[in-house]
């Protein structure tokens, strides 16, 4: 990866390094300014707080290579292993994916390919249920860049971006000038949508308390609204926000220029789930009959949006994919992994960058502990300490380069700040996939699922 | 060094003049050579092709095969990929799903099972070159590159407003480097920007673009020359305003003169050449006659057709208000996508259907273009996959061209006031082998400017596909019996043997580099990412191969 030439060499042992990326959250910076003494950030500018943390307890740990079953490992004999554990499983299951490069997620969908397993990222438990709404009405959207340059009204709903995605504001949806928003935040109206009153209504013009469990009706009360339907005053019942506030909205958003939705957690993980990232798709693209508005889920992960891409492109389906027929196929809470683990299916599991022993449900995190299961992390996590082979690895951002995508899609290159003398997943799953082809190669076994072009 | 020998062959290369001549084709290492003077001499390999049918390998000129927006269409639509003939993992080759958006792996193996070893994405927002470099290089075996979308650049726009022509040359050339693209496309010009700031089209090419004080016109013309200047290998490629509507012949007409003096492609040439009303679908009906006469009378054009075929498919498309407006006429789901200071994208699940007049009038008007432009070295196959159909049905478009009877058996089962419309049912013209061999190798290869590829002289790659002759010419075209690709057989009655990798081409015109601290200060101005974040790394390029500028 040429990434390294961002580096300037201001000192001895003291390093700066130009624009490089903050994979902590979504939003992606790329627009950091990393000061490296030896081993260590010591300074990151344009960082946010969550930027800062991410970039400051970067350490290199003294850990093994691997551990095998425990015990202290090499790379190679560790690598051997993976490779034994995943071609003997007759039903794996890769997952995670969110917290890495493109470039390794292409490498864990080779590897989950060649051995018929099943692959699965994050996306399943956070914005999966988007993803489904989208493909049942389609999108609205645009880039980050867009949001900057036009929108005059700005709608954050179920979430809580000023701690979440602290520079989502600054830098793309509210502060910033913009071409057709000369003025910044003056120029725009901000409204938050939200069971409670989070730190994030402080900046916005209006905050509509949505009671809990009840966007879905608010969405489509809003709908109603759009096409002029007229809409009974007990909406104040349903929903906890006045009838008279809703046309106020309303008002707004048609008078808008540009507008943007933007949706998190709050919305797609609570009662509905991907009803109610329908509904909001579905009221965003109805608002194009009268102006320009658009949609967006704030993803969280650095690099989920990436997982998404590799996901579709290498399958043609976005999360939770079977390819255990010799073919993709796709059926969330089928194909997913908290699913495929809760009902004690999956006989081995590749885990990477992700801790699902510390987030899935008991019964999941009981089937994962008692199967043999290949773990790459950075940290010795809780899914690493109960993994049969668990990998020490670099960082990515931070040690390695490669490519991240952006929550809208906007690919982005890495410039590390300092070597890890441990290795990247990238390399890491390059080494396993070489022994798993090597194995299937020499087997040369005929292959059932052998068929033309 | 390793050769391959193809004997007895029954060849069709039209660069060369070689029209079903019996005769020997030479490969060593990857690259088509003379046939050796000794008469004993012997290859690494031999293919006996005594009674196949042989042409260079196929290109697809046109065609969405990467990128952000092929890729949003593949998660759009798992009801479609469920019922689609998967692609099945073997021994050597990575599974994939079908349908009207293949995933990439699937893709490059579809196209290699065709008897296709070149084909071009054709839009491609400059933001996620990126993207679209990655996702080609998990397209295996065919060679790759795509065209960089500039017809609604905000930086294009104002340095035309602003007469600075040296300026729109240096940033043209600078964007091709910085995205590793292969060409200049222009997508609705100017359409997209006024679809992007607050709804709304342009709806011909002297209409002004709000805020940016340019026409269509001036996008088009200053495009053109500046792509010329460059010396690029392809001209620009056009996608014309008001693309689909009835009544849009005039526009198209239009965007041709405006081009004299020019060299230009347009592309998907049957969306644009309709008759009617804007307003009214039912007054739909073919202006290919007059437009087709254009095209033959001035040899500075080439065209690609964007064949409709009756099935399933997916419209996909840098052209954002025309996404909303197939979303309006199907009622179907829509996703729209527009890219900061660049470009937008529309993408809706579409059916084609025989027994629709609007549908059966734009499947007869892909192929009066066929069969009505004189010099099939103007004119290159395409389906505009999938927004037409898939690039699959190639094999039954050529049976159509080949087959008149065939024509109007399908024209049979359409409304009857098709005939009315169009002029198809009057038209005899038959391909030829050599024909098919220009319209689907010879010609794009030539209006791409590849003088290494499209042909089976010295010096070519060594690209080849051989077919068993079959009364049933789709079954035929559908079914190579060999596909070499760079002298290497991958593809062997229907198996792939081997997973080859292809190479990624582009372009690198030259700039001014004093040029570039005004696009610079531009771009930080108005992108949401940094300026030195923007340009490919030579590691996203599979095994690159710069075209020369000329
Ligand atoms: S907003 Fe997110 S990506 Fe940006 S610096 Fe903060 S944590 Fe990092
Ligand atoms: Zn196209």
């Amino acid at each position: 990866m040429s990434t390294t030439e961002a580096a300037t060499e201001t000192a001895p042992g003291l390093r700066v390094v130009q624009d490089a990326t903050c994979t902590f959250c979504g939003c992606v910076c790329d627009d950091m300014e990393l000061t490296v003494e030896g081993d260590r950030i010591t300074k990151a500018k344009n960082a946010c707080v969550l930027g800062k943390a991410w970039f400051f307890n970067h350490h290199v740990e003294d850990r093994p290579e691997a551990l095998i079953d425990g015990q202290p490992a090499g790379y190679e004999q560790a690598m051997d292993r993976a490779a034994e554990i995943l071609l003997s499983a007759r039903f794996p299951l890769t997952y995670g994916l969110s917290d890495t490069t493109t470039e390794a997620q292409r490498v864990a969908l080779a590897i989950t390919d060649w051995i018929g397993g099943i692959v699965d990222t994050t996306t399943s438990v956070c914005h999966g249920p988007s993803g489904i709404a989208f493909q049942g009405v389609g999108e609205v959207t645009c880039s980050l860049g867009e949001v900057k340059n036009r929108a005059d009204y700005v709608i954050f709903w179920g979430g809580n971006p000023a701690e979440s995605h602290p520079r989502h504001f600054t830098k793309y949806s509210l502060m910033p000038k913009g071409e057709f928003v000369p003025n910044g935040r003056k120029d725009r109206t901000a409204v938050l949508i939200d069971v409670r009153k989070t730190k994030s209504a402080k900046a916005a013009d209006h905050f509509l308390q949505v009671k809990p469990r009840r966007d879905f009706e608010l969405a489509w009360a809003l709908r109603a609204l759009a096409r002029g339907v007229e809409l009974d005053p007990s909406i104040e019942e349903t929903t906890g926000i006045s009838l008279e506030t809703l046309e106020e909205i309303m008002d707004g958003m048609k008078k808008a220029k540009f507008g943007v939705i933007l949706f998190g957690m709050g919305l797609t993980m609570t009662r509905g789930k991907h009803l109610n990232s329908e509904a909001v798709l579905a009221l965003a693209r109805d608002m194009n009959e009268h102006t320009r508005w658009s949609a967006k889920p704030m993803r969280g992960h650095g690099n989920v949006t990436g997982a998404d891409n590799v996901v579709s492109w290498s399958t043609g389906y976005p999360f939770g994919v079977h390819l255990g027929s010799g073919f993709p196929r796709f059926n969330p809470g089928e194909f997913t992994a908290s699913d495929v683990l809760a009902r004690g299916e999956a006989d081995a599991a590749l885990i990477i960058a992700s801790d699902p022993m510390s987030n899935f449900s008991q019964p999941a995190r009981d089937h994962l502990e008692g199967i043999p299961s290949v773990v790459l992390d950075p940290k010795l996590s809780d899914t690493a300490r109960t993994a049969s082979v668990a990998f020490t690895t670099s960082t990515y951002g931070i040690n390695t380069g490669g490519t991240v995508y952006r929550m809208d899609d906007v690919p982005i290159p890495l410039r590390p700040a300092f070597d890890s003398p441990y290795k990247s997943d990238l390399e890491i799953l390059r080494g396993i996939e070489s022994r798993i082809r090597q194995r299937q190669l020499a087997e040369s076994l005929p292959d059932p699922a052998a068929s033309g072009a | 060094m390793s050769s391959l020998r193809i004997t007895g062959g029954t060849i069709y290369d039209p660069a060369n003049g070689i029209d079903g001549d019996v005769g020997d084709i030479w490969i060593v290492d990857g690259r088509i050579v003379e046939a050796p003077a000794e008469p004993d001499a012997s290859a690494d390999r031999t293919l006996d092709a005594t009674g196949l049918v042989v042409m260079p390998g196929g290109i697809d000129m046109h065609c969405h095969i990467a990128g952000p927006k092929v890729n949003t269409a593949r998660k759009m639509i798992p009801e479609e990929k469920r019922t689609a003939e998967p692609v099945r993992r073997t021994r050597l080759t990575r599974s994939g799903s079908g349908g009207s958006v293949p995933s990439t792996f699937a893709t490059g193996y579809l196209y290699a099972g065709l008897g296709y070893t070149t084909a071009f994405d054709a839009a491609v927002p400059p933001l996620a070159a990126r993207h679209a470099h990655e996702e080609l290089e998990d397209t295996p075996i065919i060679d790759k590159g795509f065209y960089v979308m500039m017809g609604n650049n905000h930086y294009v726009m104002k340095q035309l407003a602003a007469g600075e022509p040296g300026r729109l040359k240096a940033y043209i050339a600078w964007l091709l480097q910085s995205t590793k693209g292969y060409a200049a496309k222009l997508v609705n010009p100017g359409g997209v920007e006024v679809w992007k700031s607050g709804g709304g089209n342009v709806h011909g090419i002297d209409e002004t673009v709000d805020h940016f004080n340019v026409t269509p016109r001036q996008i088009i013309q200053g495009v053109a020359s500046t792509v010329q200047e460059l010396g690029l290998p392809h001209p620009v490629h056009i996608h014309c305003n008001n693309l689909g509507l009835p009544g849009n012949h005039a526009t198209t007409m239009d965007t041709m003169k405006s081009l004299e003096g020019y060299r230009g492609h347009l592309t998907h040439i049957q969306f644009h050449s309709y008759d009617g009303d804007p307003d009214d679908q039912s007054t739909f009906g073919s202006r290919v006659p007059e437009l087709s006469e254009y095209v033959n009378s001035h040899e500075n054009l080439t065209v690609d057709v964007g064949q409709v075929m009756f099935a399933n498919t997916t419209s996909m498309t840098g052209d954002g208000p025309l996404g909303y407006y197939l979303h309006q006429v199907t009622g179907r789901k829509w996703f729209s996508g527009d890219t900061e200071m660049e470009a937008g994208c529309g993408i809706v699940p579409i059916v084609y259907k025989q027994k629709s007049l609007v549908h059966a009038l734009q499947w007869a008007i892909g192929l009066e273009w066929y069969l009505m432009v004189d010099d099939p070295w103007r004119i290159a196959m395409s389906t505009d996959h999938p927004n037409g159909g898939s690039f699959q049905a190639y094999p039954e478009i050529i049976s159509l061209l080949m087959d008149r009877e065939r024509r109007l058996e399908v024209l049979a089962g359409a409304p009857a006031a098709v005939s009315d419309r169009c002029t198809l049912k009057d038209l005899d013209r038959e391909y030829s082998l050599n024909e098919i061999a220009i319209i689907t190798r010879a010609a794009p290869a030539r209006m791409l400017g590849l003088a290494h590829k499209g042909h089976l002289g010295p010096g070519a790659d060594g690209d080849v596909t051989l077919y068993s002759p079959d009364d049933d010419i789709q079954r035929m075209f559908e079914l190579p019996r060999y596909v070499v690709s760079r002298g290497e057989v991958i593809v062997d009655d229907a198996q792939i043997m081997r997973d080859t990798r292809g190479r990624t081409l582009y372009v690198e015109p030259e700039y001014d580099p004093d040029a570039v601290d005004d696009i610079q200060a531009w771009f930080e101005k108005t992108y949401s990412i940094q300026f030195r974040n923007y340009p490919v790394g030579d590691h996203y390029l599979q095994d690159p191969l710069v075209v020369p500028t000329s």
